[in-house]
């Protein structure tokens, strides 16, 4: 009979609405971050480096190209004779056929999968966060307490702990007391979203509520198993975790990647980040060029310059155009004399020459003040920008636009301009 | 699945001077982020020839961690597969590979047993891209017994000298055939790729056995060019050949050049080369880089012109590197000059040194010094 000791389900399903128009035809998790990874390489190469082999997938906002760059788990070693990975959509069942309603409804719906591998402890992670954990040293912490659930913690600050669950604790570190997003919070240890539960336990909780609309982690059954009794541990997690729930975050993390010795070092040969790769040629960096505090992927083609940004694999960079503080994801092409600042240009762009991104004044954005801030401009992917034109901070750009969709070549700060076309 | 491919890949170089003390030639880093075996391996894979053999011999380690896994090549498959034949000891033969031929001999079984009816033979030291089904073609085109790859070096002659050169008719057949010569009288040299029926193949590495002879130019081609029909089939795509210093130096640098660099890594079919999963490279305040291949996981913070840098190479602060090559895993600590240089892999460069190839000649830098781990 199989038997795994530990399992994995990961959440991969949603659409982390507030990336704007990174997420709107891709889920949060395939997501570029770092140059070359893809946000769920992060939760997956954790996995593989702490010995778990069986992982479950699951999907269910525009997975396509998660599915694509999972593929059968080639680049974590997760390609496996029994277990390895697994993509779990939602599927029609006879009777009760329902997408995944909530986190917890949607391992629910996957009871058989984790069934069938008869584990001792189920890992319930989610796709979103950039951290590298071992999950083997929270399982030893989940075993020597004798848990019956045990979810990770890290310490925020007290604004920031309004925005999680946070959890109180004896000085044995047994949870004693919840809040959901409080607004005078009394505790600063926040949840993770990352539980390891005993299988018997986890499995009891969701039959127990199956029938509970959206039924929810964090809502519905860790309040179950606590009101239940059950022996419910705080792991205090120490490391680096960034939850690049926007896009303000997200350029932060990426561009906190450039220090000297970042907080989060890419380089260590110890817990390798995995992803699929698929251009492996070095890197061109042309004369008369200055490229300094990046870094930049493979294959990429540098003929202007380049300043504290992230730069992924197979972009060009043409003749004396200038980028600074940006995200340019792969296969992106920047044309001449452009200049790129503070931007998030994604995946298969075309800017033309002689544009400036990243002009004028900050304003705040018109239609979703409270995605396109900080002022970014974000460009979403397969996006093709004109010659010449001009486009403001707090802006977003989408689709195959012309020169005759900005007024005098410009796009002025504050605005959005979403133009999707028949690739929507 | 018209053919089987042989890739030859035991041989050394003392061309290669103190390279090849640590590596078989078709393991050469090549380009920055390949191998040079890989391009004939991707040629194999991407002319949809799925039964590879890998004959190895001298120093193969670095080369048998390359290929410890198929799938880059996509060779990872039920039908064929990637196989690496190493000489082993019977109870007919105890030598080592005497000679190609030889190699091949003691590996017949594999022939023996393959059921596609040709075979493509190559090289682990040529770089180019080529499909051998138009090869094959030709070959089943002409009726010939042998085909043989070839370039003409025209605009290299000093390079003759270290390959075969050959002479052909009108129609293509190989009249004239020489190894190595001093004075070359054609400019056209076999790239040591051939392709051959597998039972004529076998019949004649039988005889060649018989006779006890050895290689597969000398004793095969030249010694059978007035009996069997030998095509040469001409490549006019960029071919070059990395087994002695200087040509490996040039051939890395070629890659410095736009057109060539389009041609390997852009246009399709692609080059595949194992996945080492590195960071992308990084460029700190103060690295000053121009006209350089940097690959993955490099981290510079000096100045680098006109070099290739291989993987996970460090360059120190106010470093200077002009025109070399730096193989992988290099360590090169602060306020480093290094010009016209080979710098040897894993190697660690104290700092404040200064390493220089003079008069136009490259140096090989090998330093193995203990490296300072943070």
């Amino acid at each position: 009979m199989i038997k795994k000791e530990m399992i994995a389900m990961l959440l991969a399903g949603g659409q982390g609405s507030r990336l704007g128009v990174l997420t709107s035809k891709v889920a949060k998790p395939a997501v570029s971050f770092g140059g070359k990874y893809k946000i769920i390489d992060f939760p997956l190469s954790n996995c593989i480096n702490s010995g778990i082999d069986t992982v479950g997938v699951l999907t269910q906002y525009r997975p396509l190209r998660l599915n694509q760059h999972i593929g059968i788990g080639i680049p974590w070693d997760l390609d496996r004779n029994i277990g390895g990975v697994t993509v779990l959509p939602p599927y029609e069942k006879s009777t009760n056929s329902e997408w995944y309603t909530g986190t917890a409804n949607a391992i629910f719906q996957n009871l058989e999968y984790m069934e069938y591998y008869n584990p001792d402890y189920v890992l319930i992670l989610s796709g979103d966060h950039i951290y590298k954990m071992d999950y083997e040293v929270m399982l030893d912490f989940h075993k020597t307490r004798n848990a019956d659930v045990t979810l990770a913690t890290i310490n925020v600050t007290e604004e920031e702990a309004s925005r999680f669950g946070v959890v109180l604790t004896n000085e044995e570190g047994t949870i004693t007391e919840f809040e959901e997003k409080p607004v005078h919070p009394r505790s600063t240890k926040a949840s993770m979203g990352i539980y390891i539960f005993s299988w018997p336990v986890l499995k009891d909780a969701l039959q127990q509520l199956s029938e509970q609309p959206a039924c929810d982690f964090g809502k519905h059954i860790i309040p179950y198993c606590y009101n239940n009794g059950k022996k419910i541990c705080a792991y205090e997690y120490k490391g680096y975790w960034k939850d690049v729930g926007t896009l303000h975050s997200y350029w932060e993390a990426n561009m906190e990647l450039i220090d000297i010795i970042p907080e989060f070092n890419l380089y260590e040969e110890f817990w390798k980040i995995y992803t699929k790769s698929d251009v492996i040629p070095p890197q061109y960096i042309a004369d008369s060029t200055k490229v300094e505090g990046s870094i930049i992927g493979e294959g990429s083609e540098i003929y202007g310059s380049v300043y504290n940004s992230v730069i992924g694999a197979g972009v060009t960079i043409e003749e004396g155009a200038i980028v600074r503080d940006s995200i340019i994801m792969n296969g992106t092409v920047i044309g001449k004399n452009t200049e790129v600042n503070k931007s998030i240009i994604s995946e298969y762009v075309k800017v033309g020459d002689n544009v400036v991104l990243g002009a004028f004044d900050e304003v705040e954005n018109k239609v979703a003040p409270s995605i396109y801030a900080g002022g970014l401009t974000t460009i979403g992917e397969y996006s093709i920008i004109p010659d010449g034109v001009k486009i403001g901070k707090n802006t977003a750009v989408f689709g195959e636009t012309k020169e005759s969709d900005y007024q005098n070549r410009i796009l002025a700060s504050g605005e959005t301009l979403i133009k999707v076309g028949e690739l929507s | 699945m018209r053919a089987l491919g042989i890739i030859l890949a035991g041989g050394n170089s003392n061309r290669m001077r103190e390279l090849s003390n640590k590596r078989a030639v078709a393991a050469m880093p090549v380009a920055g982020s390949y191998r040079s075996i890989d391009f004939a391996l991707s040629n194999m894979t991407n002319s949809h020839i799925q039964r590879v053999a890998v004959f190895t011999q001298y120093n193969s380690r670095s080369l048998n961690e390359h290929l410890s896994s198929s799938k880059w090549w996509d060779f990872g498959r039920k039908q064929g597969g990637l196989f690496v034949f190493t000489p082993t000891i019977t109870n007919t033969n105890s030598y080592w590979y005497k000679g190609t031929a030889d190699a091949l001999y003691q590996n017949i079984g594999f022939l023996k047993e393959s059921h596609e009816p040709y075979v493509v033979i190559a090289s682990g030291d040529g770089i180019y891209k080529i499909d051998y089904n138009r090869v094959l073609e030709y070959h089943i085109e002409k009726g010939a017994d042998i085909t043989v790859v070839c370039k003409d070096l025209a605009g290299d002659p000093a390079q003759l000298e270290r390959f075969g050169v050959i002479k052909t008719n009108e129609d293509g057949q190989i009249k004239e055939f020489e190894e190595k010569p001093l004075v070359a009288d054609s400019t056209v040299a076999s790239i040591g790729v051939y392709v051959v029926r597998r039972r004529q193949l076998i019949e004649l590495l039988e005889e060649c056995a018989r006779e006890e002879r050895t290689d597969f130019v000398k004793d095969i081609l030249i010694r059978h060019k007035n009996v069997k029909k030998i095509y040469a089939y001409k490549m006019d795509t960029y071919w070059s050949n990395i087994s002695d210093v200087d040509a490996y130096f040039k051939t890395n640098m070629d890659f410095l050049n736009k057109e060539i660099r389009d041609y390997f890594f852009k246009q399709y079919p692609d080059v595949y080369s194992k996945v080492d999963d590195l960071p992308p490279a990084k460029y700190n305040r103060g690295s000053e880089v121009n006209n350089s291949l940097i690959s993955s996981g490099c981290i510079i913070n000096g100045t680098v012109e006109n070099s290739v840098l291989f993987k996970e190479v460090f360059v120190g602060n106010n470093c200077v590197i002009k025109n070399s090559i730096i193989l992988n895993d290099v360590y090169i600590g602060d306020n480093v000059y290094i010009e016209n240089c080979i710098v040897e892999s894993r190697d660690t460069i104290r700092a404040n040194s200064s390493h220089v190839g003079e008069n136009g000649k490259i140096k090989i830098v090998v330093e193995k010094n203990s490296r300072y781990i943070l």
